[in-house]
């Protein structure tokens, strides 16, 4: 029984990073109706500024999260200019084609850079771990900071979006970028927050990622980029809440299986769910289809 | 206070504005008739800079606004109630006319401004936590309404507000705009109702495929033959 709680709290730690990153990927679908595969790369980046700057520049851990949310959110922003904004009005495809290349333009960018050797990441997480059930549960300092971060990051984007100007906004151009406009909304402008937010939130998952599993090399964000946005769908893809249920619901199920069915099958497990759950509700957990009246 | 010169829009290839020029003066309400597909909602559109046109002008107050881009349009005061209401369905009432006032600072006026719309629209305040999308049809239309007067224009478009209404909120509208003339604010009025539009408009054109083909007091054009033969149903 205890060591099915030590599965259950790591998964739900994992499944926190995973719901940070669905963040991303659900908020960029829902305003600009695009997925930005190059997301997850966002996240490698976001983990080598913080392996740079702890290493060689020997900034303390703080500030080194500061930076390298710094560097992801104007990577970000950069993107979306340079890449998606001169496609706004074009095919999906050619939109979803360009989000892979620039997926390949960050991983190879990064090998150009920092060399393909994985390097050992040091955790910028200094809680002692908390010792239950007389010594029979652990829980890491890293499973800690990462659940209650991903908490904080829920209810902080929350309030931003119900209770600021620049939220509601977010959710008006989301609805209808035509009638945001009519509003006074700038719409583009809106879209650069979006990606600025989103990649803000995939520099602080790749710091909790890379410090509860240390290793890190210019592929590291692409499979956890896949998980994030297989929760995001899992959990309704545009819907904020959907990526928290899914996110949470994926790592505990991929945890869980790693444990007790078997490690190998285990992303298979993952992905056999989702297909189940897309094929009873095609809209994800949390995700609703808009009805229009006339 | 509005002239349009010389407009021409094209949607690809196809020109749906073909040289349309007119005039709205301050206090005016000035109706916009015509069949589907004649090019009201592009000429709206146009002017409030939803749309580049190809040629033309579009002068605001003095201020040429061809070029400006439609969400800095409205803080010049300037509102436009699209067609098909598009209110924010997912959003509560409040949050659409919070919205409305989006460009504006001052916090206190906007309260002033939503009793004032609350005192014109009693519906809406009953339903202001309730969420847009599940307002019937006539209730959406109140709510781009009184949305669009959030940002407290000084004239404002409104297309094909009767679309789709029972009669009952048609009338209604049609008493909303007349109110929100009798303030004093200018009204661009696009409708496939043109009887009614005629009533209640000051003057009015006649719209035919991208073209102004009939222009005058909406009075005269109301006992014009080819008007009647068209528009009425005579």
């Amino acid at each position: 029984m205890s060591s099915f709680f030590t599965f259950l709290i790591n998964g739900i730690s994992l499944g926190s990073i995973y719901a940070i990153i669905a963040l991303g990927y659900t908020m960029v679908y829902g305003i600009a109706k695009m997925l930005n595969f190059a997301h997850g790369d966002v996240i490698m980046v976001g983990s080598y500024m913080v392996f740079l700057s702890m290493g060689s520049l020997g900034l303390p851990p703080v500030l080194a999260v500061l930076l390298a949310v710094v560097v992801c959110t104007v990577l970000g922003i950069t993107i979306e200019k340079i890449a998606y904004k001169p496609l706004r009005k074009a095919s999906p495809l050619a939109v979803l084609i360009t989000a892979i290349g620039v997926s390949y333009f960050l991983q190879n960018a990064a090998l150009l850079f920092f060399g393909a050797n994985t390097k050992m990441f040091t955790s910028v997480i200094s809680l002692p771990a908390i010792s239950l059930a007389e010594g029979q549960i652990n829980i890491t300092g890293e499973t800690q900071v990462t659940i209650i971060v991903c908490i904080i990051i829920m209810i902080g984007l929350s309030l931003f979006i119900k209770k600021t100007k620049a939220g509601q906004a977010m959710l008006a151009v989301s609805e209808d970028k035509g009638a945001a406009e009519l509003m006074g909304v700038n719409v583009n402008g809106t879209i650069s927050l979006t990606f600025a937010i989103g990649s803000a939130l995939a520099a602080v998952a790749g710091v909790l990622l890379c410090s509860t599993y240390p290793t890190l090399n210019p592929y590291t964000g692409s499979m956890p980029g896949i998980k994030a946005f297989t929760a995001a769908v899992f959990g309704g893809i545009g819907s904020i809440p959907g990526a928290f249920v899914g996110g949470i619901l994926l790592g505990i199920i991929e945890n869980l299986s790693k444990a007790y069915i078997s490690s190998q099958l285990s992303d298979a497990i993952v992905f056999s769910v989702l297909i189940i759950v897309l094929l009873v509700k095609p809209t994800g957990i949390l995700g609703t289809k808009i009805s229009e009246k006339v | 206070m509005l002239s349009v010169k010389n407009l021409e829009v094209h949607y690809g290839m196809i020109k749906a504005i073909k040289d349309v020029s007119f005039e709205v003066n301050q206090g005016e309400v000035i109706a916009l008739i015509g069949a589907n597909g004649a090019g009201k909602t592009t000429i709206l559109h146009t002017v409030s800079g939803l749309l580049q046109p190809s040629r033309g002008q579009v002068i605001f107050e003095g201020k040429d606004i061809t070029r400006i881009p439609a969400h800095k349009i409205v803080s010049l005061g300037m509102a436009h109630v699209p067609e098909g209401r598009r209110v924010f369905s997912q959003l509560t009432v409040l949050e659409n006319l919070k919205l409305g006032a989006y460009t504006r600072k001052d916090k206190g006026e906007m309260e002033e401004t939503l009793k004032m719309i609350y005192g014109r629209f009693p519906r809406l305040e009953e339903r202001k936590n309730q969420i847009a999308g599940t307002l019937s049809g006539g209730e959406q239309q109140m709510l781009a309404m009184g949305r669009a007067l959030m940002s407290h224009p000084r004239i404002i478009l409104m297309d094909e507000p009767s679309m789709g209404l029972s009669p009952i909120f048609v009338e209604e509208v049609f008493k909303i705009i007349r109110d929100i003339s009798a303030t004093g604010t200018t009204v661009l009025l696009v409708e496939q109702n043109a009887k009614k539009a005629l009533t209640i408009a000051d003057r009015a054109y006649v719209l035919e495929t991208g073209n102004i083909t009939l222009e005058g007091e909406a009075d005269k054009l109301m006992n014009d033959e080819s008007v009647k033969k068209a528009y009425l149903g005579e």
